[in-house]
Parts: C-alpha cells; structure tokens; sequence
C-alpha cells in the first residue's frame, strides 16, 4: 500500500484546508507542532516522509473529534491508521506509551503453542457456564492487572464487576480460557499482521464456542469486534457494550437498584462515544439508580474530551496535560466521582493523579469508578 | 534429532554480573555456551520491553543479572530491578510462560564460579522444560 492508495481509499483529496480539525483536535491545543490538516496537507502534495517518519504520526489519539467538524466528513483517524500501517512496513515504529509492552504482549500472544492462565482470579463466589450463550469478553484485564498495580488500578475489578451484575441477572455467561488480545492496539499502531493472527483466532475460538451474545466490558475491544473483524473475518454472533446490555435490561424483572447518593459525572470513551455512537445508554443506566445526580461535564457526548493516550501509543506531557484538564473539568462540576465505561479511560486518569515523577501532574484529584463497578454495587 | 540446546539472553551489570562472567572465562571455568550476554549500565535499566523483545525473538530464557543489594554502583538499582522482575513475572505468568524462563540473580563481580553455575542450571532446567513457546511462530517465520 503506497500513500496514494491511502488518499484514494480515505478520500482525503477532499480536504477544503479549512483547518477546522486542528482547531478542534485536543492535542493540537496542547502541542502546536500537531496538525491534522498539515499531515493531509503533507499527504497530499506528495510529502508523504514527512508525514511518516514524523512523531505525530503516533501522537493522534484517534479519538474522531476532527471528524465531527470536518465539512468533507474526511475519516482522519483511518488515514492516520493507514498511514501508521506504512510507516510500520518502513520500519518506523513510532513511539509508544510503557516503551511498547502492551504492543510486545500482543504479538508475543500470536504464538499458537501458548497456554495462558488468565482466568486464575475466577473464584467460586462467581458462576460461569459452559454451554452459556453470552460470552464476557475479558481482554487484556488479567495483563492490566500486574502492569498497572502501582497505580492501584486493578482492572480485574471491572471484569469481575461485570461478571458479578451478569450474575445477579441470572446469566451464567461463558468466559474463554484462551481468549487472546482483540488486536486493538496492534491494529492502531499499524501492525496489521499481528492483528489480522489474532482476530483470526480469537474468531475460531468464538465460533467453536458457539454463542449468539458476546458482552464487553471494554469499549476498545467492542469497537474491534464491531466495526474491525467484519473486515477480516466472519464471527456470526451479537456484540454488546456492558452499558448496552443493562440499559435493556432495566425495567426488566429482577433488575432492582438500591439507593447510592452520589454526584457522578461521566466521561464518555472516544471508542464508545464517537466511533460507535453510544451515549444513551450508560447515561440510561446511571439515571436508573436512585440516588445518583448525574451533572455532566463541560464537554460531554460528542464533544467529550479524550483521556489523553489511546492504543498506548504516544504519551507524552501534552497527553498529560490533557488528562490534567479534563480532571480539572470533572472537578469543576463538582461531583465526587467520575464514571468512565472504559478500563483504559480509568488507567489514564489514575496514572495522571498517582504520577508523582512527571512536572505536568493533574493536581485535581477525583474518585473514579467503572459504570460496571457503580452497578455491581448498586444492584440488589 | 539433536538435543534442544536452549537459548539464554543475559543482561548482565557493568559493574558486576559482566565482570563475573568476564572472570569465568579468564579464570577457564567452563559453562555451556548457549547463552548471549548483553551489557547494561546497571540491572535496574532493564526494561520490561528488553525482556519481552528477547523471547519475541526466540530466547528460551532470559536471566537478569546485576550485584548484591549493598553493592549497587547507584546506590539502588537491584530493588529498582526486583520490582520490574517481579512485576514482569506476573505478566508472564498470565502469559502462561513457565517461571523458570525468567531468573533473576545477583552475582558480585569476584563470583565468576557463580555465573557459570548459574548458567549451567539455567540451561538443565531449560533443556527439562523444552523451547520456548514463542518460538513456533518465529520458526514458522523463517
């Protein structure tokens, strides 16, 4: 694939270089060297090295708020995933976010001889059913788990959580003791050979299993098996978000919340939000629970500001800065705990208020909690 | 068929596992020859990505080497590495790769004796456990 093919394929000759995009891109208020509408410029007038062996490159969130405002409706994070998958052919990298480790465990993931043992946390107080069919998507918690204790994030909570509330609605769902990593990461660095092994796999797993309902409690690997696989291979079977799944639950028998009082604010995933459309429905959970005060944030639903690194790539002190300001906005509503619906938005969060080595550190500081864990709580 | 010799990537400490395994050889001790030293400043600059790098490109094992906790050059570089060690040990686990493919160790700069045992068991254990199941993809890639 050539630059051209990516131009053709992304219809970015359609670009008017009305700059709209940077005006709005969260990064390029931060670091003034980012540009989207330099690098379709770059792409376009045949300056395509310095489009591709530039940092920028892997410092777009992919977050899909330049497409909101673009007049050509030009797909800027697909022309950047393209772009990024050619820079990869060339050698170049780019940087990522923990020197590439989530990369790394993604390709190490690919060998088919591997066992893992990521379900070693399953204890008996849960019901998990073989011949179930829903299947919880666990993901890549069980590795977030050991990487990520120092920030005192276990994302292992999220996954039990979820699996705790499918429970109490009396789902026994099956869970895959050789799921592999959906490829997400390695599909937005532009490693597409590493992807295209695993959602191969993954897709041969989840057919063997034969269920009709797979539930995510990550909006990464929703948006993967959504809107992604299709592209490469076949699944044959229903995705649903967590917050999809309750939000048709409600109202349903056996589905009664006690009261929590709360002020909460929620932080709407790129992934959830604008790649897949879904707003209402975990704002429709958190209105269901009394008790709970739902303020919203001064950027929310479409306009919602990123959490500041995606596909662990590129974090830098921009990334930081732009965590920082929207801790400063949950704060400002004056809620007292910030609801995401998506295990990496909280990873970055924490990071940035337990980082103590880094000069731009969020000093706002503001519980955070899955929608997942809110409603394992809440749920009588 | 040959026996399976396994592959070690070392990354010794300037200042004492690598002086060590110097001494081994100047001293004629004898240890197998499977494994591939790589020189670091100081076992706390390991990264985990160094780890994972070398057994995405077919190491059986990997041994992270450096002094004893008093001995440290700067000061406290082996309890920087014990917390990475530890922590990758855990990732690797739920990887399901076997414990015994990732050893840390703590060899003074006059224990050259030592890092030759240490890596004669390291390779007993090694050729016990067999290759290293990362390594099928990377066959199949050559």
């Amino acid at each position: 694939m050539n630059l051209e093919d990516i131009i053709q394929e992304t219809k970015t000759y359609y670009c008017l270089e009305c700059g709209k995009c940077t005006s709005i891109c969260p990064v390029a208020r931060y670091d003034s060297s980012f540009s989207p509408r330099l690098m379709i410029e770059n792409a376009l007038l045949g300056f395509g090295d310095e489009l591709l062996l530039s940092k920028e490159l892997f410092s777009c969130l992919t977050c899909y708020t330049c497409q909101q405002e673009c007049p050509s409706d030009i797909d800027f994070p697909i022309f950047v995933r393209k772009a990024r998958s050619m820079a990869q052919d060339n050698g170049q990298h780019g940087v990522c976010a923990h020197s590439g480790q989530l990369q790394s465990l993604a390709r190490l993931m690919t060998s088919p001889a591997i066992k893992q043992k990521r379900l070693e946390w399953l204890s008996k107080e849960y019901r998990v059913s073989e011949n179930s069919d829903v299947l919880l998507w666990v993901g890549c918690a069980p590795y977030f788990a050991p990487i990520f204790e120092d920030i005192e994030f276990n994302a292992l909570d999220i996954t039990k959580a979820s699996l705790k509330t499918l429970n109490l609605l009396g789902i026994e769902p099956r869970l895959l003791a050789n799921e592999k990593c959906c490829g997400h990461d390695a599909l937005w660095t532009g490693d597409i050979e590493t992807f295209k092994k695993l959602a191969e796999y993954n897709a041969a797993q989840i057919k063997e299993a034969g269920v009709k309902k797979i539930v995510f409690s990550c909006p990464e690997g929703y948006r993967t098996f959504k809107l992604d696989y299709p592209n490469y291979v076949d699944l044959g079977c229903e995705v649903q978000h967590i917050s999809e799944f309750l939000a048709e639950k409600i109202g349903e028998n056996g589905m009664k919340f006690k009261e929590i009082k709360k002020k909460v604010t929620y932080q709407d995933p790129c992934r959830l939000g604008r790649h897949l459309g879904v707003y209402e429905a975990p704002r429709k959970v958190l209105k269901s629970i009394p008790g709970i005060e739902l303020v919203e944030m001064k950027h929310s639903g479409l306009e919602s500001i990123c959490c500041g690194t995606s596909a662990f790539t590129n974090c830098d002190s921009y990334s930081n800065m732009l965590r920082a300001e929207r801790l400063c906005e949950a704060t400002e509503t004056g809620a007292e705990l910030l609801i995401t619906a998506c295990p990496k938005c909280q990873t970055h969060f924490r990071c940035a208020m337990t980082d103590k080595g880094k000069e731009h550190r969020s000093t706002s500081k503001i519980e955070i909690m899955d929608l997942a864990n809110l409603v394992a709580n809440a749920i009588e | 068929m040959a026996e399976f010799e396994p592959q070690i990537v070392a990354f010794c400490c300037n200042w004492c596992t690598y002086a060590a395994a110097d001494l081994a050889g100047t001293s004629r001790v004898h240890y197998p020859p499977n494994v591939t030293i790589v020189r670091v400043m100081c076992s706390s600059m390991v990264n985990p990505i160094y780890v994972l790098k070398a057994f995405e490109g077919g190491a059986d094992g990997v041994l992270v080497a450096g002094c004893h906790h008093t001995d440290c050059h700067y000061i406290d570089g082996p309890v920087k590495c014990d917390a990475t060690v530890d922590k990758l040990r855990k990732v690797l686990h739920v990887l399901g790769l076997e414990d015994e493919r990732l050893r840390r160790e703590l060899v003074a700069a006059s224990e050259g004796v030592v890092f030759a045992r240490i890596i004669k068991e390291m390779v007993e254990q090694l050729k016990k456990i067999g290759p290293s199941p990362f390594k099928v993809k990377t066959e199949a890639l050559a």
